[in-house]
């Protein structure tokens, strides 16, 4: 009974809160995304063509700018899970899942490669690597966890730690060496398997979504986020205890990060300890504010911030087909993100509500009016 | 006999709240730089014996003195600036190419170099102070702007040519009394770059602020307590947009004294600056909750990562990947303290 009531709850306030709920959330992203689409209709129409070509190896893969999208965009949304849930918990943004992301494909290559940079074949199973990536990356998301929740250090301040030493601990893991895998096989998790035309990265995408999904519907993850969010001293009271709900969120991140590593090596079958996922946390702070996610913690909205997620890959394609210097195109967003942030701060908000209940109440009073005539 | 008991244990407790907040913070920042510097002399030689290579830490570290009184007296008032490394990097291309490509002289680059400092801290000051929204976002996005403008002005790296600004480049400042003697016995002056000369102007400037004017004292009032230093009547808001005001302009002045040391304009300027900035200030003893800190504190912190820094290239390690490490445990460590010394405060409250 219990139960049934805890699983209602949220659907019922959803459906309370509809109208309400797709004006403050998901409106922004679908409307961002609308601008973009209708921009690129108008500025190219062939940016939509999606056509059947057969690869290098010698099958059919589809091709165009939105496949382009959907499958560079998929790191980036396995990392907004796990920055929805950090930011949510700890009113912070993790900054260091770009040299995390090293470290992880570092550790990849490094059980892969064994000692030698250029091994014929992989020392290792793949698995195996991916395990040990993913426990290293816990490891890491652990240590951010532990800094933030137990000696209470502002989260972007104690991950600017790790963004410091992040790449530098990447390459010392590999001897400061760049390994490359031969194998094709591995190669796989970030191209195509033979024979699927759709790029893998989206379907592990895909699996994470499903995953955080089923978490968050089977289990009281989002309730506790929220709660020791809005407030972590009531939410102690009440019998969670917030140090490990912090901690959990950015081990949940770490194993995030995890993935998106994992995929990025497998795109190159290599790595660049400088470049790899350089700017990304950017990216995915960016994907949680435009998902209309509160950066002081309290309520998330999972589904926009992958939405959001997807809108800013769009954003990056439309601005690489317009050929702007991939070195300009933080500025771009840096704009993006002033407009976004002004919009969604309370005080904005609050003085547009005025005005818009001044307008509304001036409208009434001149009908009053009219009616007392 | 019991107003006698109150009033000496009052007293007591006032000497350990001092000691514990500000002061004892100073206090190891200059015991570690001492400690580090005399470490340096016994294991690595008679090199660091020399008031030159004592000059050098300075004339190498002049612009990120500057940077870190700024960002100190922004973390003092409870905020953080992280754009100031990149604005450091879009003053040199802008002055660069202002200087070699449209014929200007040195007086109007240093105006270019203060304006960008002063509108990055007007938009970014604003946003925090005004409409409230948190400091790390919107620095974020000056960062990445700077970043993105710098590519945009010019994406290629090149040596300033203008006459004028060589001559200043290359001006020595003697200081009295200090040199040493070369092989052959001549005595050699030590010198400092115009730049230094600026960044201790710079730290006097800050630290008489922060300690004797009334807005100095509204910093720490600020980042102390928001809601009671709105109570005593103080304008939070505009404080909060002085602090990043005043960060903005230390980026702008920094950022020259950055491209005087370097002669040249590059996207890649300065990368890091800002977390080399945010490290001095909180091995400096400025607690990123705000409201304690000290910008004499802040210089050592400076002094004392440099050091770090020469001690570690002097090693023969890779210096690109070791130095970052070793700042990121050193940061570790004197975050670890501070989180420690607040929390023993807060207990102590209760």
């Amino acid at each position: 009974m219990t139960e049934s009531q805890k699983q209602l709850q949220p659907k019922k306030s959803a459906k309370g809160f509809f109208g309400k709920l797709i004006q403050n959330q998901l409106f922004i992203p679908i409307a961002a995304l609308l601008i973009l689409v209708i921009f690129n209709l108008i500025a190219d129409p062939s940016f939509f063509k999606i056509s059947l070509d057969e690869s290098s190896e010698g099958f059919l893969v589809l091709s165009g700018y939105l496949i382009t999208i959907i499958d560079n965009a998929s790191e980036l949304a396995i990392l907004a899970i796990g920055m929805t849930l950090v930011t949510a918990a700890s009113g912070g943004q993790d900054i260091s899942v770009g040299s995390t992301i090293a470290i992880a494909g570092s550790v990849v290559l490094r059980v892969l490669c064994g000692t030698d940079s250029r091994p014929d074949q992989m020392k290792a199973p793949i698995i195996v690597a991916f395990i040990v990536c993913v426990l290293v990356s816990a490891l890491f998301g652990a240590f951010n966890g532990m800094l933030v929740a137990y000696f209470k250090i502002q989260p972007m301040v104690a991950t600017l730690i790790l963004f410091t030493a992040g790449r530098s601990i990447a390459a010392w893991i590999n001897n400061n060496e760049l390994p490359i895998i031969s194998d094709p096989s591995f190669g796989y998790y970030g191209n195509f398997i033979p024979g699927i035309p759709l790029p893998t990265p989206v379907f592990i995408a895909a699996v994470c979504m499903i995953v955080i999904a089923l978490v968050l519907k089977f289990t009281n993850l989002r309730l506790y986020a929220q709660s020791v969010g809005i407030n972590p001293s009531s939410s102690r009271l009440n019998g969670i205890n917030p140090q490990v709900i912090k901690f959990l969120t950015f081990v949940i991140l770490g194993i995030c990060v995890a993935v998106a590593g994992f995929i990025k090596v497998s795109r190159l079958s290599t790595i660049n300890y400088s470049v790899v996922a350089k700017d990304i946390e950017m990216d995915v702070i960016l994907a949680v504010a435009l998902g209309g996610n509160a950066l002081s913690g309290g309520k998330f909205n999972m589904t926009a911030s992958i939405l959001g997620a997807y809108v800013i890959q769009f954003l990056t394609t439309t601005l690489f087909k317009f050929k702007v210097n991939s070195a300009a195109i933080s500025a771009y967003k840096a704009v993006v993100v002033i407009i976004l942030v002004v919009l969604s701060a309370p005080i904005v908000r609050n003085k547009l509500i005025e005005l818009k209940n001044k307008i509304s109440r001036s409208k009434a009073n001149t009908q009053v009016g009219k009616e007392g005539v | 006999m019991f107003t006698v008991n109150t009033d000496t244990r009052s007293k007591k407790l006032k000497n350990r709240v001092a000691l514990t907040d500000t002061n004892l913070l100073l206090f190891i920042t200059i015991a570690v730089f001492v400690v580090m510097y005399l470490c340096a002399i016994i294991f690595l030689g008679k090199g660091f014996t020399k008031p030159q290579a004592f000059f050098n830490i300075l004339n190498e570290n002049a612009s990120l003195i500057i940077l870190s009184c700024g960002m100190s007296l922004v973390m003092i008032c409870g905020g953080i600036d992280i754009s100031v490394g990149q604005v450091t990097a879009l003053v040199c291309m802008a002055c660069a190419v202002h200087l070699d490509f449209q014929g200007g002289n040195i007086y109007t680059s240093m105006l270019i170099a203060l304006g960008i400092g002063l509108a990055f801290g007007l938009v970014q000051g604003f946003l925090v102070a005004y409409l409230e929204i948190q400091p790390f976002i919107v620095t974020l996005a000056g960062l990445f702007f700077a970043k993105g403008m710098t590519t945009i002005i010019n994406a290629s790296q090149f040596n300033v040519e203008n006459e004028q600004f060589k001559a200043l480049k290359a001006t020595e400042v003697t200081v009295p009394l200090m040199g040493s003697y070369n092989k052959a016995g001549d005595f050699i002056p030590a010198y400092v770059e115009v730049g230094v000369l600026v960044a201790v102007f710079v730290v006097i400037a800050l630290f008489c602020t922060l300690r004797w004017t009334k807005l100095g004292r509204n910093f720490y009032a600020v980042g102390g307590n928001n809601q009671s230093a709105n109570m005593l009547g103080i304008n939070v808001k505009f404080t909060k947009f002085m602090a990043h005001l005043i960060c903005g302009l230390c980026a702008g002045i920094g950022g020259y004294v950055y491209f005087m040391h370097v002669g040249s304009g590059s996207p890649s300027h300065a990368s890091g600056a800002e977390m080399n900035a945010i490290a001095s200030s909180i091995i400096g003893g400025t607690m990123l909750t705000g409201g304690v800190g000290n910008i004499a504190g802040t210089f050592f912190g400076v002094l004392s990562l440099s050091t770090i820094k020469n001690i570690v290239a002097s090693l023969g390690l890779d210096e690109a990947w070791w130095t970052n490490i070793t700042v990121a445990a050193m940061l570790c460590i004197f975050l670890l303290v501070q989180s420690v010394i607040l929390a023993r405060k807060n207990s102590k409250k209760k």
